[in-house]
């Protein structure tokens, strides 16, 4: 072989150069990933106090917590999952087990990546008007409707994805030792799937946990503990939303504070989701 | 065309007759006007190229293309005489009369004992401990019972391909079927498994109707007593596996098991 020695060069170069962006993308997304926590544990863990976790919003110039936010944040979208997991699982078996082969889950599958990419805000003013607007009033369960919304969409394209990647052979396995297809689907294909769905309803649960947008249109807010479904409700979010804006510097405090829980609350769920997710590949 | 086999001595009860059998993947005829006996307590091998339409016959057995639209099947496969075609068919009993093995080891995400007590459990209410003499018969029968009996409880995915196989037929001699399905079992495993599902046939044909597709024409001579060779979706001889095999009357089947195509 003779070896040009040009054109050897130039292509030693060109990976140099591709490398390198490569690199500085990689190293531009962790930074960027970097700052944020590090901005949000600097000026969010100092407020940090038993306090907040005991305590209800104060009004401005007054010491107080984030109790009812939380305790908010933690029934809508315990709701939110709980209304839309089970509509998102069910859609998604029909898609993936019943459905595979009609074309009624095309264009399911169409609608639901439409829905997937719609922007929360207008999933918020959707349930403004369908029932907020003719209730009278804000309420949490309006709020916990708007986040199931952004939720379907999610759990229905895990679900269908993976129980796409359930092999055939399995279940016609089950079917060959007379299993009728409910059970096939129910004991065979979940107990496949199972790892992925999961991690799909937590990922959903990490998106909506820290939707505003949807929230303020539906829940509002509610300086005070309040536990009623059906009456405006406090969350973090919102609670951010109004307190970061404000010129008051105790509430601007508290709403660091607010940032870094839903932060971290986020990641360790994402946390938890990927080791679920990398443990069935393992096994 | 004369297919009818070769009459021996001993009288030959028919378990399943396939009649005028046509089976259509949408508009396209995979397997043509087949006539085939199927004998009680015995071994029958379907040999033929990749395409034949062995496995798919094998699948019509079971219905087991009713999973997936435009399939379907016209003509008569007789079981015990009923017409198993016929749209009244209750396709979850005719399954578990009919088992399958498939080629590559299919056990279910759960425990060793789990699966095989499952597929029992859709048609039979067992005590506990007749469950438990259900599961270890079954192990034994598809020897396996030495190698898992201290961990019943472990991952069925955890055994090897072999094991996984043999755990597959312990599945299907469970429910106690009539007819035992295999499709190219020992296509996945090294030669000592495949010695073992060999043997494992041998022992079992005392008590099922065995079909197996195969691609191996050794293990088609060594297991089977009759042997249907099939082309292009063409059933083109059918005779005593010992005839087949050393004086096959069509020229095809004559350059298929000399190795001269397929």
């Amino acid at each position: 072989m003779i070896l040009d020695q040009a054109r050897f060069a130039q292509r030693k170069r060109r990976s140099f150069i591709v490398m390198a962006l490569c690199w500085g993308a990689a190293a531009a997304g962790l930074g960027a990933l970097l700052v944020i926590l590090g901005t949000l544990l600097s000026k969010g863990l100092g407020g940090i106090r038993p306090e907040v976790f005991t305590q209800m919003t104060p009004p401005p110039g007054s010491d107080g917590g984030l109790l009812n936010p939380i305790v908010g944040s933690l029934i809508i979208t315990s709701l939110g999952v709980l209304i839309g997991t089970p509509i998102g699982i069910l859609a998604g078996t029909y898609m993936a087990e019943y459905g595979r082969y009609s074309k009624l889950t095309s264009v399911i599958r169409f609608v639901n990546d439409v829905l997937l990419s719609a922007p929360s805000i207008v999933m918020g003013l959707f349930v403004y008007a369908v029932m907020v607007a003719p209730m009278g009033h804000f309420s949490g369960l309006a709020g916990s409707v708007a986040l199931s919304l952004l939720v379907i969409p999610i759990v229905i394209r895990t679900t269908e994805d993976m129980l796409l990647l359930v092999p055939n052979a399995l279940r016609e396995a089950a079917t060959a030792l007379g299993m009728p297809r409910s059970l096939v689907i129910r004991r065979v294909a979940y107990k496949a799937a199972r790892a992925g769905i999961i991690t799909g309803v937590l990922l959903a649960v990490a998106r909506i946990s820290g939707e505003t947008a949807p929230l303020l249109f539906t829940a509002l807010n509610d300086q005070f503990w309040s536990t009623n479904i059906f009456a405006p409700m406090a969350s973090l979010p919102v609670v951010i939303f109004q307190f970061s804006l404000s010129p008051y510097e105790d509430w601007q405090r508290l709403a660091w504070v607010g940032a870094l829980i839903i932060t971290f609350a986020v990641l360790a769920l994402s946390v938890v989701a990927r080791w679920l997710g990398t443990s069935r590949v393992a096994k | 065309m004369n297919i009818m086999p070769t009459v021996t001595d001993q009288a030959l009860t028919e378990k399943i007759s396939v009649r005028n059998l046509d089976f259509y993947y949408g508009e396209s005829r995979v397997l043509k006007s087949i006539n085939l006996p199927l004998y009680e307590k015995e071994v029958t091998a379907f040999i033929g190229p990749s395409g034949c339409g062995k496995s798919t016959l094998l699948r019509v057995l079971n219905r087991m293309y009713d999973l997936y639209p435009n399939q379907r099947a016209e003509g008569e496969v007789l079981l015990d005489g009923e017409n198993i075609l016929s749209p009244k068919q209750d396709l979850n009993l005719l399954r578990s009369r009919i088992g399958m093995v498939f080629q590559k080891p299919t056990p279910f995400p759960m425990t060793i004992y789990e699966n095989i007590a499952f597929g029992v459990r859709l048609y039979e209410k067992l005590s506990k401990r007749e469950m438990d003499e259900r599961v270890e018969s079954s192990l034994r029968r598809a020897a396996l019972w030495d190698e898992v009996k201290d961990k019943l409880n472990a991952s069925g995915l955890s055994l090897s391909g072999g094991q996984q196989q043999r755990l597959c037929i312990a599945r299907t001699v469970a429910i106690k079927p009539d007819v035992i399905l295999l499709d190219e079992p020992c296509s996945a495993l090294d030669p000592i498994s495949t010695a073992k599902i060999e043997e494992l046939i041998d022992e079992l044909k005392r008590d099922y109707t065995i079909v197996i597709v195969t691609h191996n024409m050794q293990q088609a001579a060594r297991v089977s007593e009759h042997t249907a060779f099939m082309y292009l979706g063409e059933l083109v001889e059918f005779g005593l596996t010992s005839e087949i095999f050393t004086n096959p009357r069509k020229r095809q089947t004559r350059d298929y098991i000399t190795g001269r195509y397929g």
